[in-house]
């Protein structure tokens, strides 16, 4: 049985722990407004984007000249997984989804008889799949000195995927991240890079009736702008990655708050009743000790 | 007083200028051109350089953008730019910087296409930086 003092030490330990995940609560919701104001900032352009490639790519017509990033090297026995997950813990299950996600993968790739060469962005992806994958990792990237998130950072990732291309270490790239759905649920999601798997809507181009001219022509175009499309699907999976990490931080802290006021509740009652024995007990003495006289 | 059309610069953080403009005038990859309504469908790709936008109302805005493309159609126009700035926010620091590392591509090309390319964009850029920065 504890002692009351015992108690009481508990009991202010549990609160100052409570302060500090309420205290994180509240960070991690003002930055989930703003990486949210960012995440929605990006999305014109990502569409847009998509708009005009699903544009050219009708224009090229899948000829010939599509250049390898989107037509593939024609072989799939190499395979990049980039794995983006959050620079920190303390976010409930959230680095954990997108690593079990992207093990499975592997595992399905590896049994496959495929290769798999993986690229973690984030540190606590890199300290998951180190347990296992350690000799698969060819590079991490770390953004842990970035403070907001900017296209050069996404850009930086696709030049060293595109280069690995280019350099025929691998034939299919897929990106493994966290689609924000709300506060609550963040979707842990695999997708394509390379090759670009068919353009959604590539048939439906809205504008079609308009006959474009090019400048330069369509295929050299293609080649500057499928590079792009790469650091932008990047670039909007980090940015969801982050609204996603500070949304689950935000869910966990919560929960770590509202454990702890239970905890409190229960450990003030022991400490209540321990306190109104001890008095009574202390009355028993007092009185059986005057009738003894 | 010219037809107003709509016209959108969009870079990979935001939208920057999303309004009813007269004309605008773009950087094109095989050379400046200026965009009215109405104009021919036409997808270019932009070198670095200075977006000048006369909106139908208000005063014109110049952005410095690096690299993009632009996606002309009769009834508007769309500019997707790498990075843009509005001229009076451009930092020194930060062109010197492109320069630099435009410099060490040069340096690093393997081959002569790429090493032309990389020589191209470096020329590009310090046109730029002697456009818009008076030394």
């Amino acid at each position: 049985m504890p002692s009351l003092k015992d108690l009481r030490n508990r009991i202010a330990s549990v609160k100052a722990t409570q302060k500090i995940t309420k205290a994180m609560q509240m960070v991690a919701a003002a930055k989930l407004r703003r990486a949210q104001e960012a995440a929605e900032a990006a999305r014109p352009y990502s569409e847009r984007m998509g708009a005009v490639l699903a544009n050219i790519t009708q224009a090229v017509g899948g000829g010939g000249d599509a250049p390898a990033l989107m037509t593939g090297t024609g072989k799939d026995d190499v395979h990049l997984l980039v794995v983006c997950t959050a620079e920190r813990g303390l976010c409930g299950g959230f680095n954990s989804q997108i690593a079990r996600l992207a093990r499975d993968h592997i595992r399905k790739l590896l049994s496959a008889g495929k290769q798999v060469k993986i690229i973690c962005v984030g540190k606590k992806g890199y300290d998951i799949l180190r347990r296992d994958y350690a000799s698969l990792i060819i590079d991490r990237v770390d953004l842990r000195e970035v403070r907001t998130l900017s296209f050069v950072n996404a850009d930086a990732i696709a030049k060293k995927v595109i280069g690995l291309f280019n350099d025929g270490q691998f034939d299919v790239c897929t990106l493994f991240y966290s689609n924000f759905k709300s506060v609550i649920s963040q979707i842990p999601t695999a997708q394509q890079i390379i090759p670009a798997a068919a353009v959604e809507g590539a048939g439906e181009a809205s504008n079609g009736a308009a006959v474009y001219e090019y400048e330069p022509e369509p295929g050299e175009i293609l080649s500057d702008l499928i590079p792009r499309n790469i650091a932008v699907q990047i670039f909007r999976a980090l940015l969801e990655n982050a609204a996603g990490e500070m949304g689950a931080k935000m869910s966990a802290m919560d929960n770590a708050t509202r454990n702890a006021g239970d905890m409190i509740n229960r450990l003030s009652i022991t400490y209540n009743r321990q306190r109104q024995a001890q008095i009574t007990k202390e009355l028993i003495e007092i009185i059986s000790g005057a009738e003894a006289l | 007083m010219a037809k107003a059309f709509k016209f959108e610069l969009v870079s990979p953080e935001r939208l920057l200028v999303s309004e009813e403009v007269e004309s605008v005038v773009i950087p094109g990859a095989e050379g400046e051109m200026t965009v009215m309504a109405e104009h021919a469908p036409v997808m270019t790709t932009i070198k670095p350089g200075v977006v000048t936008v006369k909106p139908a109302s208000g005063n014109i805005q110049r952005f410095v953008v690096f690299g993009g493309f632009a996606d002309i159609l009769p009834s508007g126009c769309t500019l997707l730019a790498e990075s843009a700035v509005a001229v009076e926010d451009i930092d020194r620091a930060e062109i010197a910087r492109r320069i630099q590392e435009a410099r060490e591509d040069i340096a690093d090309a393997k081959d002569d296409a790429s090493r032309t390319k990389a020589e191209q964009f470096l020329h590009q850029l310090t046109t730029l930086e002697g456009a818009i920065l008076p030394a």
